[in-house]
């Protein structure tokens, strides 16, 4: 069959994500997906504009990629940036500082994404109305979830804004080290209501669960595919959020490599183009790109840590791996379980640091040796981040290279759209709006950031256009 | 005994010496007329007109006009104070400002003034000019984005360093600072010049300072510009 006798479905701009993005369907005249794909439309641009501006100027220039989860970048850029002032380890505060800084965003950014972005496809059905199937519906149904997921956000940010000066795009981080400690004042007011994060936290925990549990036949065949797996690991195979090595198993939880420095990542990890898209597509170099490709994030995380070292995200991780047997998980839809694990874990490390006298410390900065090539890595709420930079001698960032944890999800969100076409649209005499928005359910899953992994800008309306096998536009639906 | 000059600005009797610029006369007397080319100790020269003031119904520079027995002067006024905001509209559009960024970003007198005027967004299109950086000094960076030509490291570089570093060349929409070398390393400027710490915006900046002040600590943080001089009202 010529691509002339093929249909195109436009799915634009994908809804409910950070960012801008669009998925293609091409069907063929029986409505058979003949392919499927995640498109990222726009141009980030930050690796070349930043060239020029000195070192120092970069963690907090770069974290303007985007609004949701800036720190991440804020703290990978202030890591390399560390390297580069030739500073290898921080002092005890301002570690613990970065620290309560990425845990709180980790909390917040993991709560937007779970109760204001795919609580409504959970709790009202995929296939819901979308007139209802929004985070106005589930403040008008579910009232006290919805005030939960603002009071837990708030509290996130409130720690960001304390650690970094203001709720987005703060200053905290600095070459070597942070700008400020937390008071005692500042302490207190995050102690008094740590408890009730535990308990909203658990619970918000349960809710993923049992999702996942009584809906386990509709998770193994929606967008499950066997994938590698990469993060960051702590020497002692804990997750850890905000330092480590890297790891990468494989489907059946065998390490492709472990305890590897990141700074040597450019010989483990390879980016490969596609006219289609702006966004590259990294993947393990000794597996090539066909088969390196891997999925990182909560779920990457949670499948590859060998523990988790705070008491309750240890026992829910332990019943998580018990589904599969110890072995890794690969639904996709087992992303909102663990990002939920996380978002726990996060909750109970705040609580571990606020109880830490050397926040209140006053040794904040440190200086080395400069040098002139550093990476900095961190585990981002969507998952690894890798920021890499060259200074020259006048003290200018020469080159840049950013891989966010969208772009490492790239192939496994493709593969996720594709799987989900496949399934559930493949043949159908009609698509029906519920139809897509499965797609959107199985790229939501990812919690993407198409912002951070390109560049994007506007409103976030969803455009879906029907054309004929000859190309001719024969329906359009926008809402 | 000196003699007084008795004055009004905005209908209050301000009291001041002979020589004196009305602009001196009214930090004194603890009255903020807003500037921006203008500092203490360096020589003024009236460029940047965002101190303009009424003197008996006519515009003056009031960091270069002398004080004058009965004078009236017009200061916070509407119609000033529109003036002032049209003129910091076009210090913005005409540099690449991006305060988000920006080292000096609180710390900034341009950023203040335009805050203590009010000023949520420019309203004139941005020109996005195409400026040079240099960052070839080992302990200075020039950022030429953020310069707004108020020409006080001219001065300070030439009355208090004795050294000439910065000149203007060119003119108009061309006109820009220059060094008195290739690049700022082949001058004699040190970091402990006065010229280094005078600019009023990020344009002159010391390398590897970068955000050390947390938000919340930096000078204009908690209160606007021009409360320093407010506070000594008596």
């Amino acid at each position: 069959m010529s691509d002339s006798n093929l249909k195109k479905i436009i799915i634009e701009p994908v809804t409910r994500v950070e960012g801008h993005g669009k998925v293609s369907l091409l069907l063929d005249e029986k409505n058979n997906i003949k392919q499927a794909r995640l498109h990222i439309v726009e141009f980030r641009g930050f690796e070349r504009f930043i060239k020029g501006r000195p070192y120092w100027e970069v963690p907090v220039l770069v974290q303007r990629l985007c609004g949701i989860c800036p720190v991440s970048h804020h703290l990978a850029a202030a890591k390399a940036m560390d390297g580069i002032v030739g500073v290898d380890k921080l002092t005890p505060t301002a570690e613990k500082i970065r620290r309560l800084m990425h845990y709180g965003q980790m909390f917040q950014s993991h709560v937007l994404h779970f109760f204001h972005l795919c609580s409504p496809d959970l709790l009202f059905g995929f296939d819901a109305d979308p007139a209802i199937r929004n985070v106005i519906g589930i403040a008008q149904k579910y009232p006290g979830l919805a005030v939960q997921g603002v009071m837990m956000r708030k509290y996130g940010q409130e720690i960001i804004k304390a650690t970094a000066g203001k709720k987005i795009h703060g200053t905290g981080a600095i070459p070597g080290g942070v700008n400020k400690n937390l008071s005692i004042a500042e302490r207190d007011v995050f102690l008094k209501d740590i408890e009730q994060m535990l308990e909203w936290a658990k619970g918000a925990l349960k809710i993923a669960k049992d999702y996942t549990v009584e809906n386990l036949s509709l998770a193994q065949e929606f967008a499950n595919f066997d994938s590698n797996h990469l993060c960051l690991i702590r020497e002692d195979g804990a997750m850890d959020l905000y330092h480590g090595n890297l790891r990468a198993i494989d489907k059946d939880g065998n390490k492709i490599f472990d305890q590897v420095d990141y700074n040597n990542y450019v010989d483990y990890i390879a980016e490969e183009v596609k006219s289609w898209s702006y966004m590259k597509f990294p993947f393990i170099k000794s597996l090539g790109h066909e088969k390196g490709w891997y999925r990182v994030g909560p779920l990457a995380r949670v499948n590859a840590c060998d523990f988790i070292d705070t008491p309750l995200a240890e026992e829910a991780r332990k019943e998580f791996m018990a589904i599969t047997g110890g072995k890794p998980n690969n639904l996709s839809l087992a992303y909102h379980w663990t990002r939920m694990i996380e978002t726990l874990h996060s909750a109970e490390k705040i609580q571990e640091l606020l109880n830490d006298p050397d926040l209140q410390g006053n040794d904040l900065v440190l200086k080395g040796k400069r040098r002139e090539e550093a990476v900095g890595l961190i585990e981002a709420p969507r998952g690894t981040l890798f920021h890499h930079y060259k200074v020259n001698k006048d003290d200018q960032i020469e080159m840049c290279n950013l891989i966010v944890s969208t772009t490492h999800n790239n192939v496994p969100m493709n593969t996720a759209v594709e799987k989900v076409a496949q399934t559930y649209l493949s043949g159908k005499p009609e698509i029906t709006e519920g139809l897509l928005n499965h797609i959107e359910v199985a790229i939501r899953a990812y919690d993407p950031c198409l912002s951070c992994a390109t560049h994007a800008m506007g409103q976030m309306p969803l455009v879906v256009s029907l054309f004929d096998h000859k190309g001719n536009l024969i329906d359009k639906k926008v809402k | 005994m000196d003699k007084t000059i008795t004055f009004k600005i905005d209908g209050v009797d301000v009291k001041g010496c002979p020589g004196q610029t009305i602009m001196e006369a009214a930090d004194k007397a603890g009255v903020y007329i807003p500037r921006l080319c203008y500092m203490k100790d360096l020589t003024p020269h009236g460029s940047c007109r965002v101190c303009t003031v009424k003197v008996d119904g006519r515009a003056q520079a009031a960091c270069t006009q002398p004080i004058a027995e009965g004078v009236e002067v017009e200061n916070n006024t509407d119609e000033l104070n529109e003036k002032r905001r049209n003129i910091i509209d076009m210090f913005f559009v005409e540099g690449n400002h991006f305060c988000m960024f920006c080292e000096k970003s609180g710390n900034c007198e341009l950023q203040a003034v335009a805050y203590r005027l009010g000023i949520c967004a420019p309203k004139y299109p941005f020109q996005f000019p195409d400026r040079s950086l240099d960052a070839t000094h080992p302990d200075i960076f020039i950022d030429r984005n953020r310069c707004i030509l108020c020409g006080r490291c001219v001065n300070a570089s030439r009355d208090v360093d004795g050294k000439s570093v910065f000149e203007f060349v060119g003119r108009g929409a061309n006109k820009k600072i220059a060094v008195n070398s290739d690049t700022l390393a082949g001058t004699n400027m040190s970091v402990t010049d006065k010229a280094a710490n005078v600019c009023p915006v990020g344009a002159i900046i010391k390398k590897r300072v970068g955000f050390a002040v947390p938000i919340g600590k930096r000078l204009y943080d908690t209160q606007p510009i021009g409360s320093d001089i407010e506070v000594t009202k008596s």
